[in-house]
């Protein structure tokens, strides 16, 4: 059982978990992630780590609700537990020093790509961010961003904050000026395809960490293999960062798709009666909470 | 063992030898095929004792010698006719911490029932249903027939992974008076007895009772740590205090076949087939969440012919497939899965295509699987398993129309904890080294077995390893603090 011990909305329909979990807390680098899932019945998602505090035992998720396992989970308060949360997982992102290197996100990817940046940073390379939302209102993490980067740039579908525009549009100005040489991108599948289409003919290394569907997150069930240079990869273990220019975005995209149907079949459930579903996942932690009471042993 | 035990059987030797072997109570294939209630419902008492009634008490009994954890078979038996069903149940697990387990899953066609004198001319005792009967009846009364741990030791020994292997050492080691610490990867404890086998063939409540008896011995159990991510072992050993591991992590990495369109939403590894539906409970959605590719009313393939092939294809079947069907490059003669499971599913109605290999999946505009397209084989020469291998029989490929491919073609070494452990040696196909004789690994007071040192094997054949290296753990741990020459000498015995 994990207790949440912080919760901060982010931006609409984005909201931070700050969660008590020791040991992945003390493991985890940036690029990594945890499986999450939240009672007795509930599904296993994988969510990118965007912090941690070895010291006080936490880390760090910011999730948007968009499936029935985020809204529930964006329903949760501190106080509340998730009833398994296993990691770190995936490899870590590899920092190194590239020179000037640039990080693209897109809405809740900027809290995956926050991490990484910083440690580029670190590693002394110079760092420009472009920060990419739909409109204003789902722009995450832009301070925190900022605080780690030499350039920020943030760019809005609808013009609602910063340039109006994609941020391709951006990164093509950057790249068309010389000197990049190493690109990062998380963020949904369109925005990291066209990433690697502006960056792959001008040889630039460009990275995208990939958000495939998973269920143990060991390599053990090969759900979330994607197509990267022709030959089969498992994200969880393989990934989830790979060379952009060899991910075969249609195939991860086509297998993103596969439970469309039943995710929909859940979100109706969930919205139908959300505070059941939440009353219900309550219980169910509580319950478990119970059964692992230590067992007294005596011994001859 | 003795030839004069005082026997409970009241019949002379050749009037039990004329005793039909009981059958034992099924669900209707009909009705089992809908649903995932298990199959076999078990011997009622009387049926039990009349089943060992026929066992003749043989002076060297070959059903314990063909037992990979020596169950004494003959001693369970009496005490069966005995009426003590609790002092047979105890008796098992003074050798197998999970009777009601092994007593469902164990190949017993080639172990124990094999051994029986009986079926040289006959039919064997039907011993996995008498250890089963035991099993349940201590469940189902509410009892625990644990046997007494020894003093504890002060030493604390850390398992990896909570599968049978290590359950079975887990049973042994808290016996001898170790502390003990399960460490699981997943959020449920039992690794394929509920991540692999189906609620079916052994439901996932008798696996929770049996974990609950050794947690009630002790046992601490821990879930969602990933030993080589979460915590290393050079960490668990070094700054845990932990005086010895075991590692039993399984067989890991699933097998694909490498032939075009394998990426198509319908392709499933068995592993990520049979963990949605049994460790995420896919079968219950949408009350529980995790969802599945749909395989109501549509044709289902299963590529292999091991148990794992079996109890993909017959949960299909469950789930309502309009046709479930078994594709193996080889012959049924060469099919692993255990014989009764291939009954079980060609009874429900699974469909069994001999000599074929899948050589392309094709899928619709959206990447939705659509067909399949396969070759014909013939057998050819003996391969390294000295089973013969197929050859692909030129212009035979026909084309049938699928939507669930589900590939059971085996699985290869997880590399995991040997990517993260400095100083444990591995096998060139990259399972851990370890002592056939000690399951001592190069790293000293790291031990391992199961399927992460042979590759994908059986329940009872990993328990067996279990129980090997409690008693090698146990000799290490004795030795501690000696030379390093002694204690070399005292994991060899």
């Amino acid at each position: 059982m994990f207790e949440i011990v912080e919760t901060r909305p982010l931006a609409r329909g984005i909201k931070l978990f700050v969660i008590k979990a020791p040991r992945i807390a003390r493991k985890q680098r940036p690029g990594q992630f945890v499986i999450v899932r939240l009672d007795e019945c509930g599904e296993r998602i994988p969510l990118t780590i965007a912090d941690a505090d070895p010291k006080a035992g936490t880390v760090t998720i910011v999730v948007q609700a968009i499936g029935k396992t985020t809204m529930l989970l964006s329903m949760l308060e501190a106080g509340d537990f998730i009833r398994d949360v296993v990691g770190p997982l995936g490899k870590p992102s590899e920092i190194e020093k590239f020179g000037t290197t640039v990080v693209v996100s897109g809405s809740v990817g900027t809290a995956m790509a926050y991490p990484t940046a910083r440690e580029l940073k670190r590693a002394g390379n110079k760092v420009i961010s472009i920060v990419g939302a739909r409109s204003k209102d789902l722009l995450v993490l832009e301070d925190e961003v900022r605080a780690v980067s030499d350039e920020t740039y943030v760019v809005t579908d609808d013009g609602s904050y910063g340039q109006k525009g994609l941020v391709t549009d951006k990164l093509k100005e950057l790249v068309d000026a010389g000197g990049v040489n190493y690109v990062l991108a998380i963020g949904p599948v369109p925005m990291m395809r066209a990433v690697a289409n502006l960056t792959g003919p001008k040889q630039i290394k460009t990275i995208v960490s990939l958000n495939s569907i998973m269920v143990d997150g060991t390599g053990m069930c090969g759900g979330c293999r994607v197509l990267v240079n022709n030959s089969s990869q498992f994200a969880c273990v393989d990934g989830p960062d790979f060379d952009a220019t060899q991910v075969n975005f249609e195939v991860l995209t086509q297998r993103n798709n596969m439970y469309r149907e039943q995710e929909r079949a859940s979100i109706e459930r969930l919205q139908a009666d959300p505070e059941a579903e939440l009353k219900n996942l309550r219980e169910s932690n509580r319950a478990h909470a119970c059964a692992l009471e230590p067992v007294e042993v005596s011994h001859d | 063992m003795t030839d004069k035990v005082p026997s409970n059987n009241p019949l002379p030797n050749k009037e039990r030898a004329k005793l039909p072997r009981q059958r034992v109570p099924e669900q209707d294939p009909q009705v089992r095929a809908h649903n995932f209630c298990e199959v076999n419902l078990g011997f009622p008492a009387e049926q039990a004792r009349q089943e060992s009634l026929r066992c003749i008490e043989c002076p060297k009994p070959g059903c314990v010698a063909k037992c990979p954890v020596s169950v004494n078979v003959r001693a369970v038996i009496d005490l069966i006719l005995a009426g003590d069903y609790l002092g047979a149940a105890s008796k098992v697990r003074e050798d197998n911490a999970l009777p009601a387990i092994t007593g469902r899953v164990c190949p017993v066609e080639d172990q124990c029932e094999a051994g029986c004198v009986l079926g040289k001319k006959g039919e064997p005792v039907g011993i996995a249903y008498l250890e089963r009967f035991v099993a349940d009846w201590e469940r189902e009364t509410g009892q625990f027939g644990s046997p007494v741990s020894a003093p504890a030791t002060g030493k604390k020994v850390g398992l990896i992974g909570s599968g049978p292997a290590s359950l079975a050492c887990a049973g042994d080691l808290i016996q001898m008076g170790h502390q003990v610490h399960v460490f699981e990867a997943l959020h449920e404890l039992g690794g394929v007895l509920v991540y692999g086998i189906p609620e079916f063939r052994l439901p996932k409540e008798i696996v929770r009772h049996e974990i609950e008896v050794l947690r009630r011995r002790g046992v601490v159990f821990e879930t969602n740590v990933v030993v080589g991510k979460t915590v290393t072992i050079d960490e668990l050993m070094q700054e845990e205090g932990f005086d010895a591991i075991f590692v039993a992590t399984g067989a890991g990495l699933p097998k694909f076949l490498k032939v075009p369109g394998e990426h198509f939403n319908g392709v499933y590894s068995a592993n990520e087939f049979l963990t949605r539906v049994n460790l995420m409970r896919a079968y219950l959605f949408p009350q529980y969440d995790e969802p599945l590719y749909p395989c109501k009313d549509r044709d289902v393939i299963v590529v292999g012919g091991g148990n794992t092939a079996m109890d993909a294809v017959r949960s299909a079947l469950r789930l309502g497939a309009k046709s479930a069907s078994i594709y193996y490059r080889r012959t049924e003669k060469e099919m692993p899965a255990r014989v009764e499971e291939v009954h079980h599913a060609k009874d429900e109605g699974v469909h069994f295509e001999m000599l074929v290999n899948p050589v392309e999946f094709f899928g619709d505009e959206k990447g939705n699987l659509t067909a399949v397209k396969c070759i014909r084989q013939e057998l050819g020469e003996p391969d390294d398993s000295g089973r013969r291998s197929p050859v692909p029989i030129k212009g035979s490929e026909f084309v049938v129309p699928c939507h669930v491919a589900i590939i059971a073609a085996g699985t290869s070494a997880n590399p995991l904890i040997q990517s993260t452990t400095p100083g444990l040696a591995v096998t060139k196909r990259g399972y851990i080294s370890a002592s056939d004789d000690t399951l001592a690994t190069s790293k000293p007071g790291v031990f391992a077995g199961g399927d992460i040192v042979t590759g994908g094997a059986t329940v009872i054949l990993a328990m067996g390893a279990g129980r090997k290296a409690a008693k090698s753990i146990d000799n290490y741990l004795k030795g501690l603090g000696q030379s390093k020459e002694e204690i070399q000498e005292a994991v060899q015995i």
